[in-house]
């Protein structure tokens, strides 16, 4: 037995139920269980004798790997985007990452330690085992945000939804929003200043000294923010040095825009991660993006100068802001996605078309993804019930058709 | 018929049954009957410690139908009627003895549908059938939709049962199914897989079914062939227990002979052992199970249904396999939710030894914490039934009857969602849910 086991459980009892430091008791069971595989087995009778080696805590940490690519692409664009504003000609890899990084860390470890804290202060009241939901919320939050929020704003969105959509229903796994888009919505309609407008997203700071910091005045909205501003027949997005935006540019994330949401190219890195371990449901990824297609596409056919974003491809669509990283993940939240498969297909389908209608025919809200997967998620319980009606009534069926022959 | 279903899973477990695996004998004097394996039964002792008995003399009766009756496999003496809290019957052990001089009771000739429910009753074969819906033992009151037999178990593990084909001939599986078809209103249906035919019979519509476990269920195959419906009763059997009755009906003799397979990762050698139903495990496996000091699991039955068993223990209905695993609570895994270790087995592409077609040494751990319902359709994965299966255990978990029908209660047994339960990331006891879903609808609609 290693050291670190013979620790745990000499400290074991002091979280027991009478021990001092029994209100830890949660604290302690989560860090034990994290550390160690639990050695509850089977019942004796009556169920499964042995058991997948798949827990929710390898499901939710897959999650968080595949987030990864998008929050090492996310760090880079941030000190990309910094030192493009600033006129540089050289990029220096690590300097940009290191600017990224130092900008991110504050806003990730007051997103867990505020989400986390909640989380472990409701287990303990509740008695229960603290439950994964938080490890991917508390990485999503800073990723689909500007870079630069104020660490305030964040602790507050992240406590309003962790409390009143998450624990208030019962905990993980009861929610019938998703965390993450809740607490973006949150910031969005409570602090507009800071999640919209010309300045916001692109990080400005000095990080502690490290690079300059930007002049006051300078502004760049994001390729979406740009639409209500064009006019005329056509679209184009200019970037931070104020060159145009391809549709490549766009693919590859050197654009501004939330931290972890510009580049397609690693959520599709991202995507592949899900789907390959099949912790993702391939049917609402496919019916997202079909949905997203299909409605910019009848956009674009029936583009008119009244809605600028209506010129833009339905490429483009799935290229620009949030609509891929919500495709992937934010509309596959299995607990606020619809549950049966053919539910699947219809509520991403929604998404995909709710998403698209939003940012083109109303274009104070260029994010149209996040609210497009929030109203789905207050449908998906409502297209679930038909689904399960259907099963239900050919079992009625059945049964009718049973007794007319008798 | 044939039928091909896709759902489902088939585990890799190390120790399983050679192909060619020979049958070995083995002698046991002391046997059990426990009545918690026959659900649905009340069960009242018919006989005192120290009672002479033969096989086929009651040893429990059911106190609703006192016609049902569960008997003795042998003849000899009650050792003892061991009894847990609040006087309960744990089981009755009978000490095999051939010199008891007792006679078993007289059946009636099972010529019509009374006197062949009566039969089968009296002879205790009934209580090795179970009925749909609620998954007991049957009611011999009740009036029979269906017959469905299973000649297969597609259990982890399980043994063929053409293994059967040393105590029974086809004159008996004949014999047992002429005497069924004086029950069922309409057909007996005969579920084979494509492996073993146990062979055509002109009383029985012949069902190959092809698929991953849990094809062998019953309840699977009523699904698929000719699902149960509200107020509808069909009973379900295995095929040993068809050639037991085929047995007693042809010449009279009780058969309660039976072959176990013993396997799983703990067992050395794993070997089919010719024993009698409700024999001592110890007489059965006793050399076949290590004593290194480690902590096992031994399960009179598959790792999916089985009930876990001491080595003081006896065989448990229904009388077909014991599978030793390692119990899994003496061992420290450093963070085992990270591993990429390929030894961890998994229906998860998250896990290497998903992909490695390696054999598994699984042990009784849940492998993580109980959680609510987050990923959807894994059930759904396991159950190839026209079913949905998560929203049938909540309907249960809300205690909503109204939605338990609709839904389907009435054509699932606890063992359809053991695979369900075996992959679920939440841990969830699937197959105790149901369980106790059943006991409640029927204690209510009673």
């Amino acid at each position: 037995m290693s050291k670190l086991r013979k620790y745990l459980d000499k400290i074991k009892p002091n979280f027991e139920p009478g021990g001092k430091l029994s209100a830890l008791h949660s604290v302690y069971d989560g860090m034990e269980t994290f550390l160690y595989t639990p050695k509850t087995t089977s019942a004796r009778s009556g169920a499964v004798h042995i058991h997948d080696s798949i827990d929710s805590k390898r499901t939710m940490i897959i999650v968080v790997c595949a987030l990864l690519p998008c929050f090492l692409f996310g760090m880079y664009n941030t000190g990309y985007q910094h030192w493009l504003a600033q006129g540089a000609t050289e990029f220096p890899f690590w300097e940009l990452m290191f600017y990224g990084l130092v900008t991110i860390l504050p806003r990730v470890v007051v997103a867990y330690v505020v989400g986390l804290g909640i989380e472990f202060a409701f287990a303990q009241l509740r008695g229960e085992e603290i439950q994964e939901g938080f490890l991917v919320t508390g990485i999503l939050v800073p990723m689909i945000c500007p870079a630069e929020l104020p660490l305030w704003m964040l602790a507050v969105a992240v406590a309003f939804s962790v409390i009143f959509v998450k624990e208030v229903f019962g905990g993980t796994g009861y929610n019938v929003l998703n965390v993450a888009l809740v607490t973006r919505a949150f910031l969005f309609f409570a602090y507009p200043a800071q999640m919209s407008g010309d300045d916001v997203y692109v990080a400005r700071g000095s990080a502690f000294g490290f690079a300059e910091a930007l002049p006051d005045g300078f502004s760049c909205a994001t390729p979406l923010g740009q639409i209500a501003t064009q006019a005329g027949h056509g679209v184009h997005f200019t970037g931070v040095d104020g060159s145009l935006i391809s549709t490549w540019d766009a693919f590859v994330g050197l654009i501004p825009g939330s931290f972890g949401e510009t580049s397609t190219l690693c959520i599709l890195i991202g995507a592949v991660i899900l789907l390959a371990t099949g912790i993702a449901s391939w049917r609402i990824i496919v019916s997202v993006i079909a949905g997203g297609l299909l409605t910019g596409w009848l956009a674009n056919v029936c583009a008119s100068p009244v809605y600028p974003g209506s010129y833009i491809s339905p490429l483009d669509q799935l290229l620009f802001g949030g609509f891929a990283f919500a495709a992937v993940f934010m509309a596959t939240d299995p607990v606020t996605a619809a549950r049966t498969n053919t539910g699947k297909y219809i509520y991403g389908f929604l998404v995909g078309a709710m998403a698209i209608i939003i940012r083109t025919y109303n274009n104070a809200y260029p994010e149209g993804a996040m609210l497009a997967v929030l109203l789905m998620n207050c449908f998906a319980p409502l297209i679930d019930y038909c689904v399960v009606q259907a099963n239900m009534r050919r079992r009625m069926k059945r049964l009718n058709t049973k007794s007319v022959q008798q | 018929m044939k039928i091909k279903l896709k759902k489902g899973l088939n585990l890799s477990i190390a120790g399983a049954l050679a192909d060619n695996a020979e049958i070995v004998g083995s002698q046991s004097s002391a046997f059990a009957v426990c009545p918690d394996d026959f659900p649905g039964l009340l069960a009242k002792t018919a006989v005192k410690e120290g009672d002479a008995v033969a096989a086929g003399s009651a040893l429990l009766f059911d106190k609703q139908n006192p016609e049902v009756k569960v008997v003795s496999p042998v003849a000899g003496r009650v050792k003892a009627v061991v009894r847990g809290e609040r006087r309960k019957v744990i089981r009755i052990e009978v000490e095999a003895d051939n010199s008891a001089e007792v006679k078993g009771p007289e059946l009636c000739k099972p010529s019509d549908e009374d006197s062949a429910k009566r039969f089968l009753a009296e002879s205790g074969m009934l209580a090795l059938m179970r009925q749909r819906p609620y998954d007991i033992v049957p009611n011999p009151d009740d009036s029979v939709r269906d017959i469905f037999i299973t000649a297969f178990d597609s259990a982890p593990l399980a043994p063929s049962f053409a293994v059967f084909s040393c105590l029974f001939d086809k004159a008996d599986y004949a014999a047992g199914i002429d005497v069924l078809r004086k029950i069922s209103r309409g057909k007996v249906y005969l579920s084979h897989s494509p492996e073993y035919n146990p062979g055509d019979y002109s009383g029985a519509e012949c069902v190959e079914v092809e698929g991953p476990h849990p094809s062998g269920n019953v309840g699977v195959q009523i699904a698929n062939i000719a699902p149960v419906n509200k107020g509808e009763v069909v009973w379900t059997l295995d095929l040993p227990t068809l050639g037991r009755i085929g047995r007693l009906a042809r010449k009279g003799d009780y058969e309660f002979g039976t072959v176990v397979g013993v396997t799983g990762p703990e067992v050395a050698a794993p070997t089919l052992v010719r024993t009698i139903c409700g024999a001592s495990v110890d007489s059965i496996a006793g050399k076949l199970i290590p004593t290194d000091g480690r902590h096992l699991r031994v399960i009179s039955g598959n790792v999916f249904t089985g009930t876990v068993v001491d080595a003081d223990g006896y065989l448990r209905y229904p009388y077909r396999q014991i599978t030793v695993i390692p119990e899994g609570d003496d061992v420290d895994e450093f963070m085992g939710w990270a591993s990429l270790s390929p030894s961890k087995m998994s229906q998860s592409r998250s896990f290497p030894g998903h992909f490695l077609g390696r054999l598994f040494r699984p042990d009784a751990r849940i492998n993580g914490g109980r959680r609510a319902m987050i990923m959807s359709g894994e059930y759904d994965k396991m159950i190839p039934m026209d079913i949905l299966p998560e929203y049938l255990v909540k309907a249960i978990l809300s205690k909503n009857i109204e939605d338990m029908e609709k839904l389907g209660i009435y054509e699932v047994a606890p063992e359809d969602f053991a695979a369900a339960e075996y992959a679920d990331t939440s841990k969830l006891p699937l197959q105790q849910i149901v369980r106790n879903g059943l006991d409640y609808l029927r204690k209510e609609l009673q």
